[in-house]
């Protein structure tokens, strides 16, 4: 039995500072077999899969192949292992052909006319369609994504580790992708989907190994399961968390958001159509797989996106509208709108992580007051009072913040944006990396702005706390709204499907 | 953990130090890097002890001395307070040099054309505004291609240096040139000259002024706030509601503007004539100098007096031991090379294999 796996993981643990990303974690992967590990982000898949291919080293844990053990300390030492990656981001040099590309590294003679033989000879053994004298920059999405395949085999990988690759495909690129998967599963390779799209897993995958939250949940069999089975494990089962959720009596529309599209740069819709209203005195929760549109959803919202159509209002209290797309987030304060917004990315936009407190309370401020000069008073004041009624742990308001802890960082960050007093106050992953009082901490924050009378956006990844705080749930998936349901009355199950489209009418008819 | 399969070391980020024990740590990459200064003196066949002395001697032991070493350190100063707000928006400000020479320029044509219709201190006056300006715009070019377009800074303001070296080299070969054929412009008049104090050319004390101004304008404006903002992240100013590709422009006038006033005091102070050599280095020395000092305005006084003692002591040190003078140079490579490594330990620590679990526990 044991020399049936390709590879062993066995008691894989991997820490990030406080973090445990992976913990504990076991996984076979056999050849001649698809598998698909699934999980939401966060979730430590990539993570794992890092350890395979030579990136991290793992704390604990041993890994063994074809029953021996291995260890794997560099890219160049899992390739002499046979374990090939192929990255959500394409590690390609863009003016270099797709043979070029492939050669870069090897340290075997160079040989293009060779090596070209040997490339055309790997894609019709499985299926690929490059041309190895095309340049890279001349190539799509899914072209280059061919070349990264190939340039694994060609390195004769047998192990092949590949990280959504799905995520920039369109369905037709999806096929084929599918197809030559297959075709290598034939030739007797073991493979590797990273992915947390229901559909495409219960399509290839022979086996399907879940985990949540850096643990290992299980592995099954592709046709002893459904969609359903893996939501369960995928999301787990809810969870008691008593935050309070009190009601505000009379909720009023206040930000409105009407068919809104974004494009980013490569021209791949981030959002589509996405339309909703965020009331007074409630907390919206969004819920999706992460990179279904959130981020941009929240920075088009705050004038930091590029908006290809659509409209965002804001009703102010006179009910009057005030149109936010086009406005810059200077503009949209200049209109007299009370945004606040608490990125995802809390030290590489909300904050400025190399300032103090009071420098980053400035950040809200700083243009306050005539002259050339910084008003520091007021913002001094206010980083005390922050430190004061949050508990902020730090040596001083000058202190910089990027020194801090994730969970003071945080408080700091909420502190300022909630200072105003917003009207409209967005939150993205506002507890992502905090502790259990600290995310407290945070949900009262936000509750007490929503009995303020604020319509408070909360972006989250933890359905246990979207069902326990938000009144409304906003469910997003691919950059679509897949419904708008009660927090109430909502369930777990209900929403995971939700968030991988099934269950919307797309996926009704399966 | 297989400790055979580990590396021997790694690296891991250190807490915090505390500010004593940081300049502890650059104060000690300084004696580090005299020490391995040693060596070249050794290859060359001087005792060390004797080449630091001659050193010393050659830049400070008379007044004559020193004010030679002053009139190195006063581009210097300047140059490194102009670089000083690019660097901390991260903007790779490596155009100095070009400024410099393009605010000279600007201050040459009125030294060569208006020396006997303006007045002494008018004239001055409008070279030192026509200078800032000239090397303001100079430095604008650059800016607003990477402002607009996103273009490569480093490359970009690298390239323009040799552009106003040429324009220079052609305006000696041809409209400005003096006697025909001597490839030279004529030295200025007196009245086009800068008056001197303390026997130093009058360009210290702009400097000294500099040093304040930049360091209120870094610390206490909301443009230098901007400028930090920026630096630190480009996506938290546009939070902020910042305009981040003016901000880089005005940024960058400024920081020609105050090169172009160095070129200016160059001409007038020191050489008294335009020639195509005339930033002489400066605008890369500087970059050392206000790397060196981390930015700070005050600290800059100190290391370019340093780097000027290690040049005009070279220069003793070739007249006298007949070192190469260019060991001055080796000597400043050494010390940035040290003073960066520096920056290097106090951020990081290195755990070697084996000692890890004992590290833990404790």
């Amino acid at each position: 039995m044991e020399n049936n796996y390709a590879i062993e993981m066995k008691g894989i643990t991997k820490r990030f500072g406080q973090v445990v990303a992976n913990d504990n974690i076991n996984l076979s992967i056999r050849r001649g077999e698809i598998l698909a590990l699934l999980g939401e982000n966060g979730s430590g898949k990539t993570t794992l899969m890092n350890m395979l291919s030579g990136i991290y080293q793992p704390d604990e844990g041993e890994i063994y192949k074809d029953g021996s053990q291995i260890y794997i300390h560099s890219p160049r030492e899992a390739y002499e292992h046979g374990i090939g990656m192929i990255h959500q981001h394409y590690k390609l040099i863009e003016v270099f052909t797709a043979a070029q590309n492939i050669l870069l590294g090897l340290d075997e003679k160079l040989d293009i006319k060779g090596a070209n033989l040997k490339v055309k000879n790997i894609c019709s053994r499985y299926g690929f369609d490059i041309d190895p004298t095309m340049k890279v920059y001349d190539m799509s999405v899914s072209q280059k994504q061919t070349v990264e395949i190939v340039k694994v085999l060609y390195r004769g990988a047998d192990i092949l580790i590949l990280d959504e690759p799905t995520a920039v495909l369109t369905p037709q690129e999806t096929e084929t992708l599918f197809d030559v998967l297959r075709n290598m599963k034939r030739d007797g390779k073991a493979i590797v989907i990273i992915t947390h799209k229901l559909n495409e897993v219960m399509e290839v995958s022979d086996k399907v190994a879940v985990l949540r939250k850096g643990e290992y949940i299980g592995t099954v069999e592709t046709k002893d399961t459904s969609p359903q089975a893996l939501t369960d494990m995928m999301v787990g089962h809810a969870v008691a968390l008593n935050i309070d959720r009190p009601k505000y009596d009379n909720p009023q529309k206040k930000l409105v958001v009407e068919k809104l599209t974004c494009v980013d740069e490569e021209g791949i819709t981030k959002l589509d159509h996405v339309s909703f209203e965020a009331r007074t005195g409630e907390i919206l929760g969004v819920a999706g797989i992460s990179g279904s549109g959130q981020k941009e959803l929240l920075e088009a919202i705050a004038g930091l996106y590029p908006v290809k159509e659509g409209s965002v209002r804001v009703v102010n209290d006179d009910g009057s509208e005030t149109e936010l797309v086009g406005k810059t987030p200077r503009k949209i304060r200049e209109a007299g709108v009370g945004m606040a917004f608490v990125p995802e990315d809390r030290l590489g936009m909300g904050l400025v992580g190399s300032m103090g407190m009071t420098g980053n309370m400035l950040l809200r401020s700083w243009k306050k007051g005539k002259g050339a000069f910084l008003k520091t008073k007021e913002p001094e004041n206010l980083a005390n009072k922050v430190m004061d009624e949050l508990e902020v742990v730090t040596p001083g308001v000058d202190f910089p913040v990027r020194k801090l802890s994730g969970g003071n960082v945080q408080k700091v960050l909420v502190g300022r944006e909630i200072s105003n007093e917003p009207s409209v106050l967005m939150t993205a992953y506002a507890v992502r990396g905090l502790d259990i009082n600290t995310s407290y901490t945070i949900y009262n924050l936000l509750t007490e702005q929503k009995m303020k009378g604020a319509a408070v956006v909360y972006v989250g990844e933890d359905l246990d706390v979207l069902l326990e705080l938000a009144d409304r749930i906003l469910v997003l998936c691919g950059g679509r709204v897949s419904g708008i349901v009660d927090g109430e009355k909502a369930t777990k199950e209900e929403i995971g499907l939700m968030m991988t489209q099934i269950g919307s009418e797309e996926g009704a008819n399966e | 953990m297989n400790d055979v399969k580990t590396p021997l070391f790694r690296l891991a980020k250190r807490d915090e130090l505390g500010r004593g024990k940081v300049w502890a740590i650059r104060a000690g990459s300084i004696i580090v890097a005299l020490i391995l200064g040693c060596i070249p003196m050794l290859l060359t066949g001087n005792s060390p002890a004797e080449a630091y002395g001659v050193i010393l001697q050659g830049s400070l032991s008379r007044p004559i001395y020193i004010k030679q070493t002053v009139k190195i350190a006063i581009p210097l100063l300047g140059c490194a307070l102009a670089i000083a707000p690019c660097f901390k928006m991260r903007f790779w400000n490596i155009g100095a040099e070009g400024q410099i020479t393009m605010g000279a320029v600007a201050a040459t044509f009125f030294a060569l054309n208006f020396a006997k219709t303006i007045p002494h201190v008018p004239l001055l006056a409008i070279m030192f505004i026509s200078a800032a300006i000239f090397g303001g715009l100079w430095a604008l070019i650059p800016a607003f291609f990477k402002a607009k377009w996103n273009t490569n800074e480093t490359l970009f303001t690298l390239m323009m240096n040799y552009i106003a070296i040429g324009i220079v080299a052609y305006l000696q070969g041809g409209p400005w040139e003096g006697r025909k054929g001597s490839q030279l412009i004529p030295m200025f008049q007196d009245s086009a000259r800068l008056p001197t104090v303390l026997g130093v050319h009058c360009g210290w004390i702009i400097v000294l002024l500099l040093v304040i101004a930049m360091y209120l304008y870094m610390n206490k404006t909301k443009q230098g706030f901007e400028i930090a903002v920026v630096g630190d992240s480009v996506n938290t100013a546009r939070y902020a509601g910042m305009n981040v590709g003016w901000v880089i422009m005005r940024t960058m006038f400024i920081s020609g503007a105050i090169s172009g006033v160095v070129g200016f005091m160059i001409v007038s102070g020191a050489n008294f004539t335009l020639y195509k050599g005339v930033a002489n280095g400066v605008g890369f020395t500087s970059i050392t100098v206000a790397w060196l000092s981390q930015l700070n305005s005050f600290a800059m006084i100190a290391i370019s007096m340093m780097l000027a003692v290690l040049e005009k002591g070279a220069n003793t040190l070739q007249t006298r031991l007949q070192v190469p003078a260019s060991i001055a140079d080796i000597i400043t490579g050494i010390l940035l090379f040290c003073m960066l490594a520096s920056e290097f330990f106090i951020n990081y620590r290195l755990i070697f294999r084996g000692r890890e679990k004992k590290e833990v526990e404790a």
